[in-house]
């Protein structure tokens, strides 16, 4: 055997151990009592207990070593929980970041998705909100900047710490050259399409509990064949998902480099596989958060039910990014060659 | 998870994709779509020749299992002719499965070698989907079985030497417990063969059985077992000898012809070439992971459904792009001056319609996934 798709007895445990946490540490109740900020202290303070912050950075830092494909079952573990704290950015940060106090856990980091405008303003960083330091690009270089998070966050669609963060006053570290960013966006984008497939379960789990208790002309609304078709696309588009995202964090765990070649549908490039992970899991959280709040009729249209919560975070944690059409348009960049100008 | 192939692994992709290159020519890919015979004799022998098909074979191979995904795999994106061979192979793996030790002797060394194909008489006229309802009769006499019915859609039955065929054995049991499955040469007498000329190049073919007498040496599985050989083709078919990556080959064709037209700047077709790339890419991890259940000692039927929803879905969508996207150019056929990449645009079009049909349509497989996965109840 050579290929192996099936997770190792660590990963296993690694699943196990964040799924159990966040279930019962963090139920969809806690998401909603952290509304509209979409932060929890107490519960970031319990991640910090299970030494989840640093679990990605390297053991002579004080970390837990653990490669990005190990990560990503704690991404998705989140994602299923919808759990208010900001740890894929702080993993995702910490690609680059060893600061004791960030290893620890004891401040937050995040990432600056987009580069600082012309003033030297990141805007709309995704946890911006309640992150000490913030990472990212601003002009031609990697920065680092340290400063007092607003922990408030303007009004938002999923109810994300979004805030605007100065990436010139404060504590400033310039990194390396912009290009360093790659790696950490990388990191990002393969964390977050993690994060997504866990949403995308999380509500089609929703999604099938409420059409087998839901009667309708005296039966269960799941025994509907549309209905079941319309949920039975879900898991299609979840595992197809959760394999990309396993292999781009395959390919960006291995250090050494790989091509594409698109003409044999052979991708190993890590930078290539994390965008496409990126993307595909975004529609698809999108497809699957819609799906489930139809199946619940108007009650998944009223606040009291939770996939309106499920709903609005697949949307906000993906868009943050900006239009993914951008994000095809540098993925085919990537694959087929730059247009010429 | 490792995605990586061995050195091994390699060197066997290496030598297909040595052996795609030197028979598929131009040539042989014409051949296919004028005939609409999807077979190539030179490629089923070449590759039969190097050994590759021989340690391929579900559950006969010595190769590692993983080596009939890349085969089919590396075929499929060629675009090459390969639904012979891997009807062929499927129903090896059949064989093997159940087949006595008389059988597995007689006709595993016939397919190995390249040289016989094999068709499958399941669906009818009257009955596809539902196929436990079948009605083309076996009935004893004495020794021997006499078998009176009709068969619809039997592809490569103008070319095979054995049928693969589901008959009903005993119409007072329920309708899955009285099947029974039988193996035959196509030259028994009273199997008669129509050609069944569809709305892409392919071609398939109507199958009469006319008080056909066999012995108990063409009985394939139990008596009454049917439905469970069945099954174990089934998972074959829905798994990972090809038809969960037709859009690879489409990409490659519009591509090039996108860029030769330079359509290719145009920010509309870059961002569904790069839908198509990830959708692809998809399909084919989805694929590798029913191929690593297969070799891991498990059945990957619901996976299997999983994969073919998404893939077929995905290139119908695919080919409707293209077709937008090249205008009028994408109307026009093989061998006309002008057509988009070469007449392929026009081809997929026409052919992915019947990918969501044939194989298990994606009606079946969504009712699959919704009790099997889902575990909801049985629909209405
Ligand atoms: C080119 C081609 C090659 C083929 N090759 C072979 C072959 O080699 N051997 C072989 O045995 N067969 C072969 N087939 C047959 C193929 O497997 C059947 O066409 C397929 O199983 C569908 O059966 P049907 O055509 O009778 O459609 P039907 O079963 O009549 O279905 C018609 C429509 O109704 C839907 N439907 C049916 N039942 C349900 C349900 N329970 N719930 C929801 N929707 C439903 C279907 O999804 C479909 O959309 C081939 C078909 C084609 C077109």
């Amino acid at each position: 055997m050579t290929v192996e798709l099936g997770l190792s007895a660590d990963q296993e445990a690694i699943a196990e151990l964040f799924d159990g946490f966040f279930a019962k540490e963090s139920p969809v109740s806690v998401a909603r009592a952290a509304e509209p900020l979409g932060f929890d202290r107490d519960l970031w303070g319990k991640v910090v207990e299970l030494g989840a912050p640093g679990m990605g950075s390297a053991e002579s830092a004080g970390g837990g070593g653990a490669s990005l494909s190990d990560l990503v079952l704690v991404a998705e573990a989140v994602g299923r929980s919808i759990a208010p704290v900001p740890l894929v950015d702080h993993l995702a940060a910490l690609g680059v970041l060893d600061d004791p106090d960030l290893v620890a856990g004891d401040a937050l980091a995040g990432v600056a998705v987009r580069p600082a405008d012309a003033d030297g303003v990141w805007r709309l960083v995704p946890v911006g909100a309640v992150t000490d330091v913030v990472v990212g690009v601003d002009g031609d270089d990697l920065v680092a900047v340290r400063s007092a998070p607003p922990m408030a966050a303007p009004l938002n669609h999923g109810s994300a710490p979004l805030a605007d963060r100065s990436a010139r006053q404060g504590d400033r570290r310039v990194l390396g050259p912009a290009a360093a960013f790659q790696p950490v966006l990388d990191r990002w984008k393969v964390l977050t399409a993690a994060s997504l497939v866990g949403i995308s379960e999380a509500a089609l789990r929703m999604g099938v509990e409420y059409v087998m208790a839901r009667e309708q002309f005296g039966v269960p609304i799941g025994s509907f064949q549309s209905v079941q078709h319309g949920l039975a696309d879900l898991p299609v588009l979840i595992d197809g998902g959760r394999m990309l995202t396993h292999k781009a964090a395959w390919a960006l765990d291995r250090a050494e480099p790989a091509a594409d070649d698109w003409r044999l549908n052979d991708i190993e490039d890590g930078s290539t596989l994390a965008s496409m992970a990126f993307l595909f899991t975004s529609e698809g959280a999108a497809e699957a958060t819609h799906r489930s709040l139809h199946y619940h009729g108007g009650y998944g249209f009223s606040e009291e039910y939770d996939i309106q919560l499920l709903y609005r975070r697949a949307r906000g944690w993906s868009l943050v990014l900006g239009d993914p059409a951008d994000e095809h348009l540098q993925l085919a960049d990537r694959l087929f060659g730059p247009v010429e100008a | 998870m490792d995605f990586s192939l061995t050195a091994e692994n390699l060197a066997y992709r290496d030598r297909v994709r040595a052996i795609v290159a030197e028979t598929v020519t131009p040539d042989v890919v014409d051949r296919m779509h004028t005939t609409g015979t999807f077979n190539s004799p030179e490629l089923n022998l070449a590759l039969a020749r190097a050994g590759l098909v021989e340690r391929a074979v579900p559950g006969l191979g010595k190769g590692d299992p993983i080596e009939l995904y890349i085969l089919f795999n590396e075929l499929e994106k060629a675009g090459a002719p390969f639904d012979g061979l891997a009807i062929a192979l499927m129903i090896a793996g059949v064989v093997q499965a159940v087949g006595t030790d008389e059988q597995k002797q007689r006709i595993l060394p016939t397919i190995t070698s390249g040289e016989a194909l094999v068709c499958m008489g399941y669906s009818e006229p009257d009955n596809g989907s539902d196929l436990a309802n079948i009605k083309t009769r076996a009935v004893r006499d004495g020794d021997e079985w006499v078998i009176n019915g009709a068969k619809m859609w039997t592809t490569m039955a103008h070319e095979a030497s054995w049928v693969i065929l589901l008959t009903r054995t005993d119409p007072e049991l329920p309708p899955r417990r009285g099947l029974t499955m039988f193996i035959l040469p196509m030259d028994t007498p009273g199997i008669t063969v129509d050609p069944v000329h569809t709305m892409a190049t392919e071609r398939t073919n109507a199958t009469y059985y006319d008080d056909v007498r066999v012995g108990d040496e063409a009985v394939l599985g139990a008596v009454n077992g049917g439905w469970a050989t069945m099954m174990v083709a089934l998972s074959f078919e829905r798994g990972v000898m090809g038809g969960t990556n037709p859009g690879v080959a489409l990409l490659r064709h519009f591509a090039d012809w996108a860029a030769e037209s330079g359509l290719v700047e145009s920010p509309t077709c870059r961002e569904r070439l790069a839908r198509m790339a990830i959708d692809n890419h998809v399909a084919t991890l989805l694929t590798q992971r029913s191929a690593w259940i297969a070799a891991s000692g498990g059945q990957a039927g619901l996976e299997g459904s999983i994969t073919k929803v998404f893939a077929v879905e995905a290139y119908q969508k695919a080919a409707r792009w293209c077709q937008e996207m090249a205008g009028p150019a994408g109307l026009l056929q093989f061998h006309q001056p002008g057509a988009a990449a070469g007449g392929f645009v026009d081809y997929d079009a026409r052919h992915s319609p019947v990918t969501t049909i044939y194989g298990g349509t994606t009606e079946i497989n969504r009712n699959n996934i919704a009790e099997r996965h889902l575990g909801l109840p049985k629909a209405r």
